[in-house]
């Protein structure tokens, strides 16, 4: 019998390897697929709990987090490439103009 | 084989879990941005097959047609224009792990905490059918249309002004600029 909680569970290691992939890889691209991964743990979250509840406001707020992820992934990778036409790379410790 | 099918549910999450966790792991272990990319459609996928599972096969449909179909696109054709191979080798951040490892510990011991306080709380209630509006019986479509269209109809104009933001920002920063066509 698979409960909400082995979807919270899974839902949690994924968050994790997301969180780990934001603040260990260094590389720009990596980072945003590591932010995607980070979302999609969260509307495991939020349709797991739709069944759990029996309420189908979880399922139309995965709609909106499917939504805003794609408009997040046009900007970063439109920063990208800006970064790549600027500074020829796309590590995110060659880019420390704004660090004090 | 009857056990095969009264535990076909469960052995359908386990392999579709690991699938998303092993693709997850891809993702922040391939040096390589394309490998990764794939491992991330793969998770994407796996987690497509976990939404039908729990009976929204509307985000099922809506998760492979945008994030497998245009993010995945969108990410590869970044990957290939920048040409990510020819640039100096990457190193990780390993220093890092350590906060990384203590903000997942919190997660942990709050899922446990939240655990533990629902087993005291009792079992949960009996589970609604998620087809049903008003005591009418739909299709999940037609279900999360009328909760999409009805009761978040102002957050849905909302998200719709962000995509256009997003829209414009991405053209702007991808835009060349005056100087530099001259």
């Amino acid at each position: 019998m698979i409960t909400t909680t082995h979807y919270l569970v899974l839902s949690l290691i994924m968050f994790a390897l997301g969180l780990t992939g934001v603040m260990v890889r260094r590389n720009f691209i990596t980072v945003l697929m590591s932010i995607e991964l980070i979302l999609n743990a969260a509307n495991i979250n939020f349709i797991a709990f739709a069944r759990h509840l029996g309420d189908l406001s979880g399922q139309v707020i995965a709609v909106f987090v499917i939504t805003l992820a794609a408009a997040e992934a046009a900007i970063g990778l439109g920063i990208i490439i800006a970064l790549v036409r600027l500074k020829q790379t796309v590590q995110l410790d060659h880019v420390n103009v704004m660090q004090g | 084989m009857d056990a095969l099918v009264a535990n076909f549910g469960a052995i359908v999450f386990y392999a579709l879990a690991a699938v998303a966790v092993a693709g997850a792991a891809g993702v922040i272990g391939f040096k390589n941005p394309v490998h990764a990319a794939m491992s991330l459609l793969l998770t994407f996928l796996s987690v497509a097959g976990l939404f039908v599972l729990q009976r929204a096969e509307l985000i099922a449909a809506v998760q492979v047609l945008v994030y497998a179909g245009g993010v995945m696109v969108l990410f590869l054709f970044v990957i290939m224009l920048v040409n990510v191979r020819t640039l100096p080798e990457q190193q990780t951040y390993v220093r890092r792990l350590v906060p990384a490892a203590l903000a997942v510990s919190v997660l942990v011991a709050g899922l446990v905490g939240v655990g533990v306080w629902a087993a005291f709380r009792g079992p949960a209630g009996p589970i609604a059918p998620l087809v049903s509006v008003e005591g009418t019986v739909m299709g999940n479509t037609e279900a999360v249309g009328w909760s999409l269209y009805r009761d978040f109809l102002l957050p849905f104009e909302v998200v719709s002004i962000v995509l256009l933001v997003a829209m414009i920002g991405a053209i702007v920063m991808g835009r060349k600029e005056k100087e530099e066509r001259a």
